[in-house]
């Protein structure tokens, strides 16, 4: 049954469905983390609109997110000149899309507590929006690593929108789940479960791995 | 992590998918839009490499239906096309698309359904027969209903026989399920369904359980494939140089004997037909 793959093959797949879930991970965190926590620090106008739309984005389908993003980075499109489809920097961008409202949301939650509890003594001390907010994150570590591995989780299991924008070619912007979706079309069921199974054991060692590194703290 | 490490990580990553990108761009690389009867099947597979090392171009093949892979191309975002729907490819070339369409190879479709055979099919020669058969006996029968380029053909046998079968047996017997060719065959092995596939992408399906070919031979079920350019006069074509390179090599000697080498399980798929297109 894996005769159909070679080695270096499912390496490359293996690979890459790590290296965009990961980068796209990265990506939503860098907007997600100082997000969700200045959701629950700053207080300004629109904030409750903010809240309640990032909640809203929460069940964003990520084949019509693909949908749109591919149709702006269609070269005939408003970023074609990036010159992204079908190219794995694509496959990020849209997986960075469906996971920054999972990190920002959950992360607004983690903060809103330590917040109510920390808030006065952090501004009677004087310190800046910028110090308070990486202190709460200090804090709420453990909830803010959650928050991570939600959006990996989201980003690592994610198939519509990496086949639009993606095109699932061979040997470049073929994942794990497309590969799964591919080899069920083809009827290779025993194999597309397989592969299904390897993709479960790379959730779980991730996750795994950063529960251990948080934990350590 | 700290913050240090983790914007290092990032940076690294961003890199990584830079140079990712500069690869794609480089005129050394370009992307055919074709049909998932051609790449699931293994051909594209199988050949490519002998093109490559040839003359250092890759080439990413996206696997859509006929009827996506002349819009992707239209908007732009391939430089070549190898599909086959002859009334879909002419639509394409007379509105200014595509040019220098070159037929590379054939091979025909096949109707196929359980081994049960309620509608009495099997054997027949005259698709248009069987399908009226499958519509008179109302046996379940599974459409892809994707604008591929064997829906389309689909779509020609019932007018000939005819009949309307989104009328006839939307909701009962006639099931369209919007979906690949493979789809389409795990859905009629789940179900005792009789469905159209191309024999290439029969020929290469793992799940076929109780579904077996039950009517061929018909000169209606030709199944050509043709490769076709895009319009300069239409599209920017920045790699059309390469693009051209690629549909030259599969009508060559050369790409002509790749695509008749290639064999699923002893059978020949695709029968090269540069010389003497059907």
């Amino acid at each position: 049954m894996w005769a159909a793959f070679e080695t270096a093959e499912l390496g490359h797949i293996v690979g890459l469905s790590l290296t965009v879930s990961l980068s796209a991970t990265v990506v939503a965190a860098v907007v997600g983390l100082p997000s969700g926590a200045a959701l629950a620090v700053c207080r300004f106008p629109g904030r409750r609109m903010l809240v309640l739309l990032t909640n809203a984005f929460l069940g964003l389908p990520p084949v019509v997110v693909g949908l749109a993003l591919y149709l702006m980075l269609s070269r005939s499109g408003p970023l074609g000149a990036l010159k992204l489809l079908f190219t794995p920097g694509a496959m990020v961008l849209a997986q960075a899309v469906l996971a920054t409202p999972i990190i920002t949301a959950l992360v607004h939650r983690a903060i809103e507590e330590p917040w109510q509890e920390y808030g006065g003594a952090l501004r009677l001390d004087g310190a800046t929006w910028l110090r308070s907010i990486r202190m709460l994150l200090a804090i709420a570590r453990r909830s803010v690593l959650t928050a991570v591995l939600a959006g990996f989780g989201r980003t690592v299991s994610e198939v519509g929108a990496v086949l639009i924008v993606g095109g699932n070619i061979a040997g470049y912007t073929r994942t794990m789940t497309t590969t799964i979706a591919l080899e069920t079309s083809k009827g290779n069921l025993g194999l597309a479960l397989g592969l299904g199974f390897i993709l479960i054991g790379i959730t779980v060692a991730v996750s795994a791995a950063a529960f251990v590194l948080g934990e350590r703290r | 992590m700290k913050a240090p490490q983790f914007f290092t990580l990032a940076f690294v990553l961003f890199l990584g998918h830079a140079s990712i990108a500069a690869e794609q761009s480089s005129p050394q690389s370009i992307i055919l839009a074709s049909t998932t009867s051609v790449e699931n099947s293994g051909l594209l597979a199988a050949i490519l490499p002998a093109f490559t090392k040839e003359t250092g171009i890759t080439v990413h093949v996206l696997a859509q239906g006929t009827g996506q892979a002349l819009q992707t191309a239209a908007r732009d975002d391939a430089d070549l096309i190898l599909v086959h729907d002859p009334e879909a490819e002419q639509k394409f070339i007379a509105a200014g698309d595509g040019i220098d369409r070159r037929q590379i190879a054939w091979n025909d479709f096949i109707v196929v359904g359980p081994r049960s055979d309620p509608a009495h099919i099997a054997g027949t020669h005259d698709a248009v027969a069987a399908l009226k058969a499958i519509a008179g006996t109302q046996a379940p029968f599974v459409s892809r209903g994707d604008k591929s380029g064997t829906d389309a053909l689909e779509h020609r046998l019932w007018r000939v026989a005819g009949i309307d079968p989104t009328e006839a047996g939307e909701g009962s017997w006639y099931r369209d399920i919007g979906g690949g060719m493979g789809a389409a065959l795990n859905s009629a092995q789940a179900t005792n369904a009789y469905t159209i596939s191309d024999r290439g992408t029969w020929l290469s399906f793992g799940n076929k359980g109780d579904l077996t070919v039950l009517a061929e031979g018909d000169p209606r079920l030709l199944n050509r494939y043709d490769v076709i350019l895009l319009n300069p006069a239409k599209h920017p074509v920045p790699k059309q140089a390469s693009a051209r390179r690629f549909a030259e090599w599969l009508l060559s000697p050369e790409g002509q004997a790749a695509i008749g080498a290639y064999k699923v399980a002893g059978e020949q798929l695709f029968r090269p037909s540069a010389t003497a297109p059907k």
